[in-house]
């Protein structure tokens, strides 16, 4: 695919702050990075490695799409990254926001055009870049037709056509199912192979990539130098891959960086198992029609499908996207309807009340059923951490003195006290995560959720946050309560799972759970 | 689409209906002379011309009918209203007021023409090629046209998780204004996050660096330059058949 000689990275004394902001996201950097290289960088959420990549990719000189402020130098072949524009191609986590263009083939001449290449060449650097990452579609296929992995592939294409000597790529795969993410490991792992161009990859589950880039059969691994970043500070290790895992490798999970080896052990309390909540029964959904799609009929996600929910135990979703993981969320938590059949609440919760649960009233439902989405912020309705709070108790009629109480014991549990005041939309991913779950919790200790529903809770967490999140809702699980959750998190699937609920093509099975039912984290 | 370097689709034999293939700069340029021509002017007759004809062209714009339906809808309450509107509290009498209506339906039917027949990206070309708008903002509107489906999809999880937290508009008209200002807030927030997002994947990929060449031609053919030769005789006539009736009224006449 790409023949040019990679581009030689070098950084001295580097670092950056983004405008508005008191502190560095890092600082110090000292680094080479040779030409053909292929480097996986790491470090804890907030680190800074998606600073350092978009800075590489010339996204934060004069007039670049981010404003800061910058100390050292940043070189690429000698020259500095802003003014080194198309020399780098760039590859983000979420394809949805990196098509520009209405059909596949237009968005790889995308960057071709920017590139000021003759309309003679663009066409077959499109279809040798297309057939580069297997399209096995047309060029005017409609990019918004096309599956999570599929996008993303378009996008790597586009990143190819343009030949970069560079390619940076940050968690691109965080976004996608594990089919997807597998399509996406396949294609770098081929890539690896084949391309000259320095490699700079940035990504969280750091084991897949290793493991894709062990089983490449030219010989060569995906990655063959590890560098290591810390927040606000510089490099802290650099090196052959096996060499840092075994040098730092416990030092580097203590901060939250996921390590071969090193994967979390949170303490999980042992939970009984109790009596249904919620069933869904023979329940059927039709997607929401797209905008400009007046004639086609409704796709159906889900068909006839069966779930219960049990107290005191943890249900757990899984199966590709677009396979009615969420909708059929959505209809045990209450907040959908569905198309057919019914999501009735049974034994305590059919004591409040036996009507269908998506005719409860918001409030009620809030009360007894606790949904926690994907993209915390969605669910933010005031400006403070501490009103946030606040909000559902006040409105429940609970006095202003016990909820005084209840909300600084919440926010003491949870660890959010010092962000009380600070607006939940100025929080870091981890911190969100947390207030959202706390806001399910928050109508009081005799009011809390009988059932906390959770929409891929550990995504984009690190080790510290991601034990934090298990421990805390293996906690609500010991109290009785049941835990839902939707999730790709193959982790989490073998660390807290009671029953699996493998949800394909709008079909609900249930497996055996991978994980002791007894709770216990060995 | 076929053969070496030929851009995917705009090629001539794509079999689709003459309004749907016709260059969307030659429907522009046919739409704002439609209403540079009727806008000075106040009575039915030039006005029903043009509606007469923009409707004969119906069959031929290749729309479905469910689409002209909800279009054509919209369009007959506005034209429908204005022309009451007119009747009760304006001092011209039946006729001006029939004439209002009238020409606005035949000048924002054009429009609407317009918008469903022609294909985002081939209208960006066009734009751009033949009419020489700015490539910032065109490529801007475009990337923007891509996203509408993911508002519309974040929308109806902003609504879910109002009702996650308790709040819910329920009959009270009053809190469904909170419910729908807090949600559009929040939609705000997401779509600028989004956008700022495609923006970096855009400049990341070189945009804005410089001159830009073009994939796709928009390409110009003789019944483009027809369609904006019978739009002027249209008007023509219109104007000649309203003076010969004695109907033809200037704006401010």
């Amino acid at each position: 695919m790409t023949s040019e000689r990679g581009a030689l990275v070098e950084l001295s004394d580097w670092g950056w702050k983004h405008s508005g902001r008191a502190d560095w996201s890092l600082r110090g950097v000292d680094l080479t990075i040779e030409p053909g290289e292929r480097v996986l960088l790491l470090g804890a959420s907030g680190a800074g490695k998606s600073t350092l990549l978009h800075a590489m990719a010339g996204l934060t000189g004069e007039g670049g799409a981010i404003t800061g402020e910058q100390e050292g130098a940043l070189l690429i072949d000698g020259a500095p990254a802003a003014a080194s524009r198309g020399v780098a191609g760039l590859v983000g986590q979420d394809p949805e926001t990196q098509l520009v263009m209405a059909r596949a083939g237009d968005d790889v001449a995308f960057g071709l055009e920017n590139m000021a290449l003759a309309r003679e060449e663009i066409w077959p650097r499109v279809r040798s870049a297309l057939r580069g990452i297997a399209f096995p579609y047309g060029l005017d296929r409609s990019t918004a037709a096309l599956s999570g992995g599929e996008k993303q592939r378009l996008v790597i294409a586009g990143a190819l056509a343009m030949r970069p000597r560079l390619l940076l790529l940050d968690e691109p795969t965080a976004n996608l199912d594990p089919e997807g993410a597998a399509l996406v490991r396949g294609l770098l792992t081929e890539l690896a192979a084949t391309t000259e161009a320095t490699l700079v990859l940035v990504e969280h589950r750091v084991a897949d990539m290793l493991g894709a880039g062990g089983a490449g059969e030219h010989g060569r691994g995906l990655v063959d130098r590890v560098i290591v970043v810390e927040p606000g500070g510089g490099v802290i290790a650099d090196g052959e891959p096996r060499t840092v895992f075994a040098e730092h490798g416990s030092r580097l999970a203590e901060r939250g960086v996921w390590v071969p080896g090193h994967e979390p052990r949170p303490h999980i309390p042992p939970a009984s198992g109790g009596p249904p909540l919620i069933e869904a029964a023979d329940c059927t959904a039709h997607a929401p029609r797209e905008i400009g799609a007046l004639r086609t009929a409704p796709h159906t996600v889900l068909d006839s499908a069966d779930a219960v929910v049990d107290a005191a135990t943890s249900t757990v979703l899984t199966g590709p996207n677009g396979s009615g993981k969420s909708t059929l969320l959505m209809l045990l938590a209450g907040l959908a309807r569905p198309a057919q059949g019914t999501v009735e609440p049974r034994g305590p919760l059919a004591a409040v009340s036996e009507r269908p649960l998506f005719r409860w009233p918001a409030r009620r439902l809030a009360r007894h059923v606790g949904t926690v989405f994907q993209h915390a912020e969605d669910q933010f309705v005031t400006g403070t951490v501490r009103d946030e709070l606040r909000f559902a108790p006040l409105r429940a009629g609970m006095g202003e003195h016990a909820t005084a109480a209840w909300v600084e014991e919440l926010l003491e549990r949870l660890r959010l006290g010092a962000l009380a005041d600070a607006h939940p939309f100025t929080l870091s991913g981890g911190e969100k995560r947390r207030l959202s779950v706390a806001t399910a919790l928050s109508f009081g200790p005799a009011h809390a959720p009988d059932v906390l529903i959770l929409d891929e809770p550990t995504f984009g967490q690190d080790t510290r946050t991601w034990s934090e999140l298990v421990e805390l809702i293996a906690g609500l699980r010991a109290e009785g309560r049941a835990i839902v959750m939707a999730t790709h998190d193959e982790l989490l699937l073998r660390r807290f799972t009671d029953v699996e609920l493998r949800v394909r093509a709008g079909r609900v099975h249930r497996v055996p759970a991978q994980c002791p039912t007894d709770g216990r984290s060995r | 689409m076929g053969g070496d370097g030929t851009p995917p689709t705009p090629g001539g034999e794509d079999g689709r209906p003459w309004l749907v293939r016709a260059n969307p700069a030659a429907k522009v340029v046919a739409a704002l002379l439609v209403a540079a021509g009727l806008i000075p002017v106040v009575d039915p007759v030039s006005g029903g011309v043009v509606l007469a004809a923009g409707l004969v062209l119906l069959p031929f714009s290749g729309l479905h009918r469910g689409v002209f339906v909800t279009l054509g809808l919209p369009l007959l309450l506005m034209g429908a209203s204005i022309g009451v509107v007119n009747l009760l509290f304006g001092e011209d009498g039946t006729v001006a007021a029939l004439g209002t209506a009238v020409r606005l339906m035949a000048i924002a039917l054009p429009g609407m023409l317009v918008g469903v027949t022609s294909d985002p990206t081939e209208l960006a070309d066009a734009l751009v090629q033949k009419l020489k708008v700015p490539e910032r903002p065109a490529m801007g509107v475009l990337a923007a046209l891509r996203l509408m489906p993911l508002l519309a999809a974040q929308w109806r999880t902003l609504g879910l998780a109002r009702r996650a937290r308790g709040l819910e508009a329920g009959p009270n008209p009053v809190a469904a204004v909170t419910v729908f200002a807090g949600t559009a807030f929040a939609l705000l927030v997401r779509a600028i996050r989004t956008g700022t997002q495609l923006a970096m994947a855009m400049d990341a990929r070189a945009f804005g660096s410089g001159a830009r060449t073009r994939a796709r031609v928009s390409h110009w053919r003789a019944t483009d330059t027809w369609l904006i030769v019978a739009t002027l005789i249209l008007l023509a006539v219109a104007h000649g058949l309203a003076i010969s009736l004695g109907t033809w009224r200037l704006l401010f006449g």
